[in-house]
């Protein structure tokens, strides 16, 4: 239910109108607020708008008005059916799920092993988790090329398992950049996740054994649950960023591995064809939006401040 | 039987604050129902009550920390609810303290003078003066973190008066000290009203801290004034049963009209017949009502000494007994009515009585009470 | 608290060695005495001496710094203000603009990056502004960094006791005077987290600056990406690891400074 906003409060002590409000309001955020709308939140406008675009011979953008770009994303080109792009999306999808799966299974004892630590040890570990996380991550992807090349400790072990041929390095290809993705977004999970390892109430698992549940059902009735806005929040701070990945794809992933990032990457670089670009710009938008608000709802139904 | 007369000393009449018909509203619950109160210059008032009755926000809009959503307060007799916080002539003393984390005790206690540019010549003796009077003088560089509670609560104190404010405001301020430091604090600050003659007004939820300090005690419930008056009298005098129960302890029976005395009353109860004399039994008009005395007014002997005879004696039953070294408490039962009695131990040697033990309970008339509800 | 036993152990450091491998590897081969990349083959330390001969590098450097500290300066700003803002006041539309905010921690930056290269390319089609470059760099980075200052701002402010500002109002203290003496040097170390969180996050980006760059503007992130599409080589490696040890330094200061300090005589 929404209340009009009251002629006159007392905040903090100091008495404001409505209209003082405003102008506090103005003078305070309205500056940030302006820079983020224009520049950023118009060009968001923009591409949403450019998407329904033409490319014109030389690559500028040109009316009519046209549904193409996002016929030819779903599938329908100039040429009837054409999968390459519905792929990418998908691959897209199925590539950044997978991470964030895979970053959710490395996340979880990680979290566990923090939380466990004496006091003292326990700020060490926290600070060991975070320093990767502020290092530069082209560095960090650039160096698996270095890790996963052909002649690398971990190349010759997937030789020696049979996982691998002679000589060839393990990237490009989809096991690279799940490597990539996992090393990115790891601390991203591990850090909500502690938090709410951290404030875990046991006494609920305590119950549960006491009750007769083995170790397995503990877990899954009455320590699961408690972590699952910690795990929210942090799925979707690892999953929407994963889709729209273009560093990790580019250097550790190959043809077979393009996605939506890279996708836009090729438009807006040597295809030029910044209509089509921005149609799967939009796409990428479209699942931010949709994370988002499965967060507020998610985090509503909690009652708590969310992730943020 | 009159009260006896109060026992403070009299104050100046003027009004240092007013409060008429004062509401507050946050969305459908009302934390203050048309609440009006005077309070005199010099006075030490307190507002007691229960968590939840609108004392703390009745605090609150004096001070200028909230708004009030119809009424009227006044201070010094000047409008106050169209002036903002910082121009009032009032202070708060807060129940956290509120001290600047990163201000030393010197610049937390002069930080009103230093808002208001008084110059330095004048400010200098009186910030030497404000740390004197609270004695924290040794401390004046010190940060609040590293303080104890109760030197916190003086700076905070300090801090206010130096000021020299018409009124101070004091939210629970004794609330987060141990019991012992709470007991010396309120001797202090009892102390330091009475020599400054600044109004006080204190918030409390601790019926004993109230009886100490105030002259004058307003007693609220459910956003509104249950009772006021002088601290002798609200206790001696309850008009309903809260008040009876909030203050202190009583003895509660319901009570038939049997008729009267002259100016007392007789009353069929479930202890017997009983003639009461206390507030309100000459002026009371109803058949049926509730009883109330005080349990350190009920006499405990012994069913064969003399004082066992006469009016309002009702045998007894001792059910347990609670020693507590300066006084022993007995829980009774009177013909399956519960009665509990305080009695001192004033005598070398064990006068008292054992459970199970008969006993006449002396319920002396003047001392029943008739209360409105 | 649960006791952690050998197998958590085990699994757990195999993670941490996961995720310092890079990072390692790195430092290693920085040292590596082949020309083109590639294998080992034996220890050197020339590789920084060439880093300091090469005037590319040298200016990528400068410009990422300049990038870094002019953005900063901004946005911390402009940040600090809207998280005050944020936490203080109502303005209609205040819970969707709020909401707003948070795309940017959000967003792919690619999908970021895009948006406002398209957006300085129309401008400058139409306007003559913004062609790209180092004012386009600055204009994006602080775009991004506000929201992060604004929600470290934010927070301290919803984290302080309300009763001191009050206090400061009660003891005469006007809006301005408390901001000033009360508010302000409470938030000071919010402010200066807020801002080596935007240093960091302009320093380490890469995907919108490389988009939204322009001729003499390039900068480290942006140097290095072209240099490791063509081949990973030592000296790159080098310039790598001087990145990452400022990081590593400026993590662990960074740290240290926010433990909460213990103070004389605290009870």
């Amino acid at each position: 239910m929404k209340k009009a906003q009251p002629t006159r409060a007392i905040r903090y002590g100091e008495l404001l109108t409505r209209g003082g409000q405003r102008l506090r309001s103005a003078m305070t955020s309205g500056w940030g607020i302006a820079w983020v709308t224009l520049f950023l939140l118009v060009p968001l406008l923009g591409i949403a708008w450019i998407s329904f675009m033409t490319r014109g011979t030389y690559g500028e953008i040109q009316w009519p008005a046209t549904f193409a770009n996002y016929q030819r994303l779903l599938g329908f080109g100039v040429l009837g059916f054409d999968s390459q792009y519905p792929t990418i999306i998908l691959r897209s999808l199925v590539l950044g799920g997978g991470a964030t799966l895979v970053c959710l299974i490395a996340a979880l004892p990680l979290s566990f092993f923090i939380a466990g630590q004496p006091e003292g040890r326990k700020q060490i570990a926290l600070t060991l988790v975070v320093i990767p996380f502020w290092t530069n991550l082209l560095i960090r992807t650039y160096a698996w090329q270095i890790l996963l090349g052909q002649d690398s400790v971990l190349a010759r072990l997937a030789v020696g398992l049979g996982l691998a041929e002679v000589g060839r390095p393990l990237y490009p290809s989809a096991f690279a950049v799940y490597i990539g993705m996992l090393c990115a977004y790891l601390p991203f999970l591990v850090l909500p996740l502690y938090t709410a390892v951290e404030k875990l109430d046991w006494s609920i698992a305590e119950a549960a054994a006491d009750l007769g549940a083995n170790r397995v059902q503990v877990f899954r009735h009455a320590i699961l649950p408690q972590l699952l806005p910690g795990m929210v929040a942090g799925i979707l701070l690892v999953f929407i960023p994963a889709i729209g990945q273009f560093v990790i794809p580019d250097l550790l992933g190959g043809a077979k591995t393009v996605m939506l990032g890279n996708a836009i990457q090729q438009q807006f670089g040597p295809s030029r064809d910044w209509p089509f670009g921005s149609a799967i710009a939009f796409v990428g938008m479209a699942v931010v939006m949709l994370g988002l608000w499965i967060n507020t709802r998610v985090t509503a139904a909690k009652g708590e401040e969310g992730m943020l | 039987m009159a009260v006896a007369e109060s026992s403070r000393p009299v104050r100046s009449e003027r009004p240092a604050v007013e409060v008429e018909g004062l509401v507050r509203e946050f969305g459908t619950f009302r934390a203050l129902d048309d609440v009006s109160l005077t309070i005199r210059e010099g006075e030490f008032f307190s507002l007691l009550g229960p968590s939840g009755c609108g004392k703390t926000t009745l605090l609150r809009i004096i001070a200028g920390l909230d708004l009030a959503d119809g009424g009227v307060v006044r201070i010094g007799g000047v409008d106050a609810l169209s002036i903002p916080a910082h121009k009032r002539p009032v202070n708060t003393v807060f129940q956290s303290y509120a001290l600047f984390p990163h201000l030393s005790v010197r610049d937390n206690v002069s930080f009103g003078l230093r808002m208001k540019n008084v110059p330095a010549a004048e400010a200098g003796p009186r910030l030497q003066r404000a740390l004197e009077m609270v004695q924290i003088q040794q401390f004046a560089d010190r940060k609040p973190a590293q303080l104890s509670g109760g030197q916190r609560q003086r700076v905070a104190l300090a801090r206010a008066l130096v000021n020299e404010p018409k009124v101070l405001l004091l939210d629970e301020p004794l609330g987060a000290l141990d019991l012992k430091l709470r007991k010396e604090l309120q001797v202090e600050l009892l102390t330091l009203q009475r020599r400054l003659g600044i109004t006080f007004i204190f918030v409390t939820h601790d019926q004993e801290e109230a009886l100490v300090m105030s002259d004058r005690i307003a007693l609220m419930r459910a956003g509104k004034i249950e009772q006021l008056g002088e601290a002798d009298m609200i206790y001696e005098r309850p008009r309903t049963r809260f008040v009876s129960q909030f203050l202190g302890s009583c003895n509660l029976f319901a009570g038939k009209a049997a008729g009267r005395d002259g100016d007392a009353l007789v009353v069929e109860t479930a202890l017997g017949k009983l003639r009461a004399e206390g507030y309100g039994c000459s002026a009371e008009a109803r058949v049926e009502f509730t009883l109330a005395i005080r349990p350190e007014k009920l006499y405990l002997t012994a069913p064969d000494s003399e004082n066992a005879q006469g009016e309002n004696r009702v045998p007894v039953v001792v059910k347990q007994l609670i020693y507590i070294g300066s006084e022993t408490h007995y829980l009774l039962d009177a013909n399956g009515h519960e009665l509990i009695t305080y009695a001192m131990n004033a005598r070398v040697g064990s006068q008292g009585f054992d459970i199970g033990q008969s006993a006449v309970a002396y319920l002396p008339a003047a001392a029943l009470v008739v209360l409105e509800d | 608290m649960k006791r952690v036993g050998l197998p958590l152990w085990i699994v757990s450091a195999l993670l941490y060695a996961f995720l310092y491998a890079p990072i390692v590897v790195v430092i290693v081969f920085s040292f590596n005495a082949a020309r083109y990349g590639g294998p080992w083959q034996g220890f050197t330390t020339k590789w920084y001496g060439v880093l300091l001969d090469s005037p590319e590098k040298l200016l990528a450097a400068k410009n990422t710094f300049i990038l870094a500290f002019t953005s900063t300066m901004i946005a911390t700003i402009l940040g600090t203000l809207l998280g005050y803002g944020l936490s203080r006041y109502d303005f209609p539309g205040k819970k969707l603009f709020s909401w707003l905010m948070y795309i940017p921690v959000v967003i792919p930056d690619i999908v970021m990056a895009v948006a406002m290269l398209m957006f300085y390319a129309l401008v400058r089609d139409s306007l003559g502004l913004f062609p790209l470059g180092m004012m386009t760099m600055v204009l994006s980075h602080v775009t991004f960094q506000i929201p992060f200052v604004a929600i470290v701002v934010r927070s301290r402010m919803v984290g302080m006791d309300p009763a001191i500002e009050e206090a400061a109002h009660d003891l005469g203290a006007t809006s301005l005077q408390t901001f000033w003496y009360v508010t302000l040097p409470l938030l000071l170390p919010a402010v200066v987290a807020g801002a080596m969180l935007a240093f960091t996050l302009s320093l380490d980006d890469f995907v919108v600056s490389f988009f939204t760059t322009g001729p003499g503007a390039t900068t480290l992130p942006i140097l290095i990406y072209s240099s490791v599409k063509r081949g990973i080589t030592p000296d790159i490696n080098a310039l790598s690891t001087l990145i990452v040890l400022v990081s590593v330094v400026g993590t662990i200061v960074a740290t240290l400074l926010q433990r909460p300090r213990r103070t004389q005589g605290e009870r």
